[in-house]
This record gives structure tokens, C-alpha cells and sequence, in this order.
């Protein structure tokens, strides 16, 4: 069977691609924030699981305003880097796993999270600069990778409630995949960060350390904030984390940090990230198979 | 951790907020044409033709001539308000060779070398920025 064995959140600045692209990342500027992932690396190297479910939001790059899907799937082959207007990244193509994809896909569907499936599209930095942070600059991705991409550009964005719930739907599914596999699942974007306006520039480590510390442990409360608290705490941009709890709901009842790292300034961010495994992955059971249950027909 | 009970609230609550625009689907629907002119610079035809002639490129879009002369003019915080996405709007910095950072400081009240500084020390603090109404 295949099961759930560690969650990691990062930000995924994209200053962070191009500094590792242009072989910045020992500067004394972007150091401070690549040394904060050596810990990661090597853990990974040593936990290295056989497909990452990577929670992530596209840019602009990939979806345009033509469609906006709240929570959308990659059940594709591969994805190549988005050229985001500067040309695409010097990096591997992403290698998807599209039996486990779309065993997801189907068991969140029939779960009643609603899914857009999507077979083909260019991945941003969104989701390569996680990778990167993480993996470095090998020829080839070590494992293979299922985006899901998350709308938190056009609001209302999804509830942090709804992202949690999502996140242990996706636990359920990984568990009823008959083949053996690790899977780990991934949440990135954030922390404080605003973009536009008159107040760019916000970081609020006060409170993002606040969301950091909610991460760990059997407490819920992450999951209950509402938006206008991420705007206003934590910038416009902020609300991104709300693709940290897809992650730590997937995780189960209570986890244990294994590494955490916390850095201001990455550019106009507040750069965040954690390792997570869980020490009870026990989920909610889903009684639901097409919305047949009690509390589905009252 | 309360948050809003109606979409009415919710969506009212977003105009409290100093200095920021948040992305709402009035403004998507305002923004519209503007974005997806803005998306068409992710092809290198199209960002070598805008640079060409941007206001013949700009005509070929179903834009308000105040859209046009804001991006004209590189007005971010106007183009903001008429609905643009900041994400949307980044092509046009990487049209324009300009870092993100630089062209998000233009919507402060400080050059660039101000705004770089502010981030090195640790960003804006959030007092007295997070709600008109409530002054904290």
C-alpha cells in the first residue's frame, strides 16, 4: 500500500530560481536562506520518497484568466518549465505519476472535493523552485511529482478549512493505492508577503512563526483563520499559506518537526520552511462514496 | 479566529485594509482584457512587438483608453485599481527587464534603494497597517 511518510512546506520565491540558476546561492545575500535547506537535503537524500504530491500555485504561467480552477490535479506524463517571461528555467522536465494521479483524482472525486483534471500544462516557479531548494540541480528530478495547484490569485481563494479537509482526503486516497509506494506531500507559497500597492513590502515574522508553531504537534487551530486575517497579518500574498494546511491536514491527527527555518528578506518575502512527519497519520474515515452518508442527505 | 458570516461581510472587509487592492472578482471581471493583454506578453513575438509600438500592440486590445495610458505610463497602483493582477502585470516588468522587487517598490511611497533598504531590515511591520477602522 502506499502511505504517507513526511510533508514539507517551503516558500517559493522566484528570486530564489535565479539565484540558484546563476550559481548566487553562496553570495552573502542569498546564503543565510540556502544554508537553511542543507539540513532538508540531506534528510531527503536519506528519506527520498517515490512521488512528491507538490501543493503549489501557478502564476500566471500555466492558467490564465480564461479558467480559474480552485483545486486542479496533474494526472500527466511529464511537465516542462514555464517560460515566465525571462525564458524557461535551465531545469529537468517534471516526471508525473499518472496512475497515482488519477487514483487521486477519482478518490477525491467520488470524496466530493471536486477536482479539475489537468493532462497537460507548463509548470512556474511556483513548483520548480521548491524543487530546487530541495533537490538542488541534479540532471534529473529524484522522484516524480504530482502538482496540484491551488487558486489563490482571484479570491475567494479556498478556506484553510477546506485545504486541510483536502489534505486528509488526499491521505485517504495515497492509502487506498494498492502499489507500494513513500509519498510525501508538499505545501509552498507564502509567508508574509504583499506584492502591490502602497503597503508592499509587509513581513509580519511575529506571526508567521505563530503558523509555523501551529504546524506541529495534534492541534487544528491552523484551519481556522480566516482570510481577512492572512491579508491583513501577513500581506496580499500571504495568503498562500493556506497550501501549507493541504500539506499538514494530509499529515494526520499530530506531527513532529524535524527541521524548521525561518529567514527575512528574500526579496519582497519572508522566506519559511519546515519538515514534518507524522507521529499519528490517522485521518477522519470517509463515509462518503458519491455523497451517500447520513450527514450528506440531511 | 472569527472571520466574516456572509459574503456581503466578507467581501466589505477587504476595503479596510491600508494600501492594498485585494483581487476580487469585481476587479478580475474590471481587469479582464487588461490581464490577458498582459498575459500575451509571455510570447517573445509579442513582448518584441509591444516594444516596437506599444500603443498600436495596445490598440489591438479591448482596453479603456485610461488602461492604455496607465500602461502607458507604467502607472502600477492605477492599473490596480482598473483591475489588473499583480502576477498578470509582472510580464510587463519582464518585458520591461525590470526586477519584481523594483517594480513593486514604484507602488510605495519610496524609490527603490528605500524600498531595498526597508526589505534588508526586516520589511514593513504590520502596525497600524492592518485596518483602517480599527487604527492598529
Amino acid at each position: 500500500m502506499a502511505r504517507i511518510t513526511a510533508g514539507i512546506a517551503t516558500s517559493h520565491v522566484p528570486l530564489l530560481g535565479v539565484a540558484a540558476d546563476q550559481g548566487k546561492s553562496g553570495d552573502e545575500y542569498f546564503s543565510p536562506i540556502f544554508a537553511g535547506y542543507e539540513w532538508s537535503r540531506e534528510w531527503l537524500a536519506e528519506n527520498l520518497p517515490d512521488v512528491i504530491v507538490l501543493v503549489y500555485n501557478d502564476h500566471a504561467s500555466a492558467f490564465d484568466m480564461k479558467i480559474i480552477p480552485t483545486f486542479a490535479i496533474g494526472c500527466g506524463e511529464s511537465y516542462a518549465p514555464a517560460d515566465e517571461g525571462w525564458g524557461p528555467r535551465p531545469v529537468p522536465d517534471v516526471e508525473g505519476h499518472p496512475d497515482l494521479a488519477w487514483h487521486i483524482a477519482q478518490s477525491l472525486i467520488l470524496d466530493e472535493f471536486d477536482m479539475t483534471i489537468i493532462n497537460e500544462m507548463d509548470v512556474d516557479h511556483g513548483l520548480t523552485v521548491p524543487l530546487t531548494m530541495l533537490f538542488g540541480a541534479p540532471d534529473k528530478w529524484p522522484c516524480k511529482v504530482i502538482p496540484l495547484a491551488v487558486n489563490v490569485v482571484t479570491y475567494p481563494p479556498p478556506s484553510g478549512n477546506r485545504c486541510w479537509a483536502l489534505g486528509e482526503a488526499i491521505a485517504r486516497a495515497v492509502d487506498s493505492f494498492p502499489e507500494d509506494l513513500d509519498v510525501q506531500v508538499w505545501g509552498t507559497g507564502g509567508m508574509s508577503h504583499q506584492l502591490q500597492g502602497p503597503r508592499a513590502g509587509l513581513i509580519n515574522p511575529e506571526w508567521d512563526n505563530m503558523f509555523l508553531d501551529g504546524l506541529v504537534g495534534d492541534t487544528d487551530k491552523l484551519r481556522h483563520i480566516p482570510h481577512i486575517e492572512y491579508l491583513r497579518e501577513t500581506g496580499s500574498e500571504g495568503i498562500e499559506m493556506v497550501m501549507w494546511l493541504i500539506m499538514r491536514g494530509a499529515l494526520g491527527r499530530e506531527t513532529r518537526a524535524l527541521h524548521r527555518h525561518y529567514h527575512v528578506p528574500c526579496s519582497n518575502t519572508a522566506i519559511g520552511h519546515i519538515v514534518l512527519e507524522p507521529v499519528d497519520g490517522t485521518v477522519p474515515p470517509s463515509t462518503t462514496i458519491e455523497g451517500n452518508n447520513s450527514a450528506a442527505k440531511a | 479566529m472569527s472571520g466574516p458570516k456572509d459574503i456581503h461581510t466578507y467581501l466589505a472587509e477587504f476595503d479596510d485594509i491600508p494600501g492594498t487592492r485585494v483581487f476580487t472578482a469585481a476587479r478580475a471581471r474590471k481587469g479582464y482584457h487588461l490581464n490577458q493583454f498582459a498575459m500575451s506578453l509571455m510570447k517573445a513575438e509579442n513582448r518584441d512587438r509591444f516594444r516596437a509600438d506599444e500603443k498600436a500592440y495596445l490598440d489591438e486590445w479591448k482596453l479603456s483608453d485610461e488602461v492604455k495610458a496607465a500602461v502607458l505610463a507604467r502607472d502600477y497602483n492605477a492599473l490596480l485599481d482598473l483591475g489588473g493582477n499583480v502576477y498578470f502585470l509582472s510580464k510587463l516588468f519582464s518585458t520591461d527587464g525590470i526586477s519584481f522587487a523594483e517594480a513593486v517598490s514604484t507602488m510605495t511611497d519610496m524609490d527603490f534603494p528605500a524600498y531595498r533598504e526597508m526589505m534588508n531590515r526586516g520589511g514593513r511591520s504590520p502596525e497600524g497597517l492592518r485596518s483602517i477602522r480599527e487604527k492598529r
